[in-house]
This record gives structure tokens, sequence and C-alpha cells, in this order.
């Protein structure tokens, strides 16, 4: 490749990461502790419907292991 | 005598212009600079706190006990990937003997099984319907299998073969419908696919290697994806422009697994650098890093609980550590698994979570029921 072709491609690289860094410079931003009470009140408001958090009830409990049968 | 090319230009005007293209690079580098600089200072100027400290006023979270609740055994290798089904009981699972197999979790029993013309299926997925499950790897293809009520059928016959990446398939989700779907691949692309025809829809190009992970924004967010790479970087993509609009960097090592928040306003990653992060999409930056001295093997692949309090994360060194999201702890550790945990995904309705490993099998763990 002549170093023209050569220069030109890295031209047209350089042009792209440019361009993508002024979209994601331009980009609106809010505060971290703004991000966090949001982040905190999510957690909050789905909590009690979270299983994994909150455990649920045996009778309730698809993955509740089988209990033997007694064959009387 | 040196080719014609190679000699210095004999005309004047052509050394000018490659002294004009050679400025014109420099100029677009140090404003490159300049940009990635102002970019660190306006995201700077808002990290006025840290989510720990936020979250310090938050309760604590007691002692978790979380047992296995089964184990399902078939595979003849390396568990590589695992998907749930909407229903809350399929699984589909694959791995590096070519086999994929969907699970009945509840009863452990196969349901299905294809065996695919490659090793290493590293990628599988359920499609919305439950009908259809995609997979692929090694043949740089992701394949959809509609899957028949016939248990004789052969399913392999009526295989569509939909993406064609040039370099191993990595990952691959469908969107909302079991009309599209979106792949990553060692090609250093993620690709999105119409099912029925074949068609690429749109590319994403950005990423500077190995794309090895991706996850679909939660529906209520709209059309964005995150993937993460080799590169350390993990992107937020525009599927209907191709465009990246965010990009964040901070990892160390190769990006294994990416996963939204269920709100949609962040992101979990896990690496080989041994440690998740939490990046908030409007903050525009990490928020969070997960990881104790005492954790030294690479995180495969993170699942949040369905308020996102907890993240799962399965390790290298075979086991699953459980993280306390907004305050940044540790609060539990689960042993089980033989071999390296690769594969990690908690239930639809969150009452359970998955593992698949090199160890050939899966788990399925519960917390411990409340009496």
């Amino acid at each position: 490749m002549s170093s023209k072709m050569q220069s030109s491609s890295s031209i047209a690289q350089a042009r792209r990461t440019v361009q993508q860094l002024r979209i994601e410079a331009n980009i609106e931003r809010i505060k971290v502790s703004k991000a966090s009470s949001d982040l905190m009140r999510y957690c909050g408001e789905h909590a009690k419907n979270d299983p994994l958090l909150m455990g649920v009830p045996a009778s309730e409990n698809p993955f509740k292991d089988k209990k033997p049968c007694t064959v009387l | 005598m040196r080719p014609k090319y190679m000699r210095s230009p004999l005309i004047p005007e052509m050394a000018t212009q490659e002294v004009q293209l050679n400025e014109t690079l420099a100029h677009l580098k140090t404003e490159s600079e300049t940009l990635k600089s102002k970019l660190e200072e306006e995201r700077a100027k808002l990290h006025d706190v840290e989510l720990h400290q936020v979250a310090e006023k938050v309760e604590g979270l007691g002692q978790f006990v979380m047992k296995t609740r089964r184990t399902l055994k078939g595979h003849g290798n390396k568990v590589l990937c695992m998907d749930w089904c909407k229903d809350k009981r399929r699984i589909v699972s694959s791995s590096q003997d070519g086999k994929v197999i969907v699970w009945d979790a509840f009863t452990t029993n196969k349901e299905h099984a294809v065996t695919m013309p490659c090793t290493w299926v590293m990628a599988c997925a359920y499609a919305p319907s439950g009908c259809a499950v995609a997979c692929g790897g090694l043949d740089n293809k992701c394949s959809v299998y509609p899957l028949s009520l016939d248990k004789n059928e052969n399913l392999a016959a009526k295989k569509k073969s939909v993406a064609m990446h040039t370099n191993y398939l990595s990952a691959c989700s469908f969107t909302n419908s079991d009309m599209q779907i979106l792949t990553s691949s060692g090609d250093g692309t993620c690709a999105l696919w119409d099912v029925e025809s074949g068609q690429l829809l749109q590319s994403f190009h950005g990423h500077a290697a190995d794309v090895l992970c991706l996850d679909l924004a939660p529906s209520e967010t709209g059309n964005t994806f995150v993937s993460g790479g080799c590169d350390k970087k993990a992107n937020v993509w525009d599927m209907r422009s191709g465009q990246c609009i965010q990009s964040f960097e901070t990892h160390e090592s190769d990006i294994n697994s990416v996963r939204y928040y269920p709100s949609g306003d962040a992101f979990a990653s896990g690496s080989d650098d041994a440690t998740c992060r939490l990046y908030d999409l409007r903050a525009d930056r990490e928020v969070a890093i997960y990881s104790k001295e005492s954790i030294i093997f690479g995180v495969s692949s993170v699942d949040f609980s369905l308020s996102g309090r907890l993240l799962f994360g399965g390790y290298n060194d075979y086991t699953i550590n459980v993280w306390d999201v907004l305050k940044g702890t540790r609060v539990s550790i689960l042993f089980g698994h033989e071999n390296r945990v690769s594969t990690l995904r908690v239930s639809p309705d969150g009452t359970a979570f998955c593992t698949g490993s090199w160890d050939h099998t899966l788990r399925v763990r519960a917390i411990c029921s409340l009496i």
C-alpha cells in the first residue's frame, strides 16, 4: 500500500474516532447523587416482589424439594 | 531501482499533498485527545458522591441461604451457555460437546436435544414465544430451530440459518419477538438479523476486538443494547441507527458478561479482571465496583435479582458470589460446581437462578423457603 493510501485510511479512522467522541462528549448527564438515589428507589419499590431477596412460602416455591411418598 | 510507488514523488504538488495529509492526521489526533479530556472532565464534574455512600441509610441484607434445588445432568462436555424460557420452567443449554438441550427444570426431564455440526456451541437463546431456540458458536453462524411437540421429529431438519459472521458467535438474543435476533461475534461486530429471511438489518461496528457478550435493554427503555468485548470496552448501541451512543472503558481485562439493571438505567459487567462493575447510563460513568482482594479469578457471567438489589456473579474459581448492588458488599458465596461457572441467569419470575459449568452440569438454585 502506498504511504498516501495508508494516510487516507488512517485519516478515515481518525475522523470516525473524532466523530464518535463528539457524540459522546455532548450527551446530557445527571449527577451521581441523583442517579444513585434513583437506583435505590427502584430497589426499594420492587424489593417485596423479589423472591430471591425475600424468600417465598414453601407452598409457593416452584422449586421446592419433592417430598418422598410413603406407601401405606 | 525501487518500485515506482515507493520512490519520492517527482512532482512537487504530490509532495505537498502528502504533507497536508499528515498534518490533517496530526490535527485529528490532537482533537481526539482534546475530546477525550473534555469527556473525562464532564463526567468528573457530576461525580459528587459514591453510590455506596448514598446507600448507607439503606437497611442491610441478612444472611442468605440458597440451595441447589435441581441438578441437570446430560451434557457430555463443558456447558457454555443457557437461557430461560418465558414460561419460567424450561431451560435451553449448549455445550462444547456440540449439543443443545431443552430441559424442563421442574422435572429435570430433557425435552429436546439437537446435535450441532460444530463443537463449542457458545451461545444459545430461547425465543420469546417458547416455540424455538437459537444457537451457534465455532460455525460462525446463528441458527434457529423450531421446537416440535412431536418428540420423534428430527429438529435438525427444520433448522434455519440466520446469522453469518466471519468469526465465532459469542452471544445471541431474540429481540421482543421471534422475528429478530441480535448477535455478537469474535469478528468484532454485533448484528441484527431478520429470522425469516436471514437478512442483515443492521450492523454495529466500534469494538476493537472480539465482542463476547450482549444484553438488550428492558423493553420499556427503548431500542438499545449493551455489548462487552476483549477491548475492555462496554458499548451502548442504538439499534435503529447502528450508532454507538455511550462507551465505558474502566475494566482492566476482557468483559465476559453484561446485563441491564431492571430499570434500564444502568448495567453490570463481569470481567477477567475479577471484578463486576455497575455503570449508570444517565450519569454516564461507573458507579460501583464489586471486588475483594481474595477474589482473583475472572467473572464469566452476571445477572440481577428482580428488584436489582442483588447481583449474582459466576466465577472461574467454581463459585458464585452474591453482591449487594447498593452497598457494594458481598452477601453470600455459593459452592457446588466442580469446575468454572460459565453461564448464569435468573429465572423470568425471579424465584430461582440457574448456572451452567465446565463440570458438564447445570444447577438451579432458589432461596431457602420461609416457614
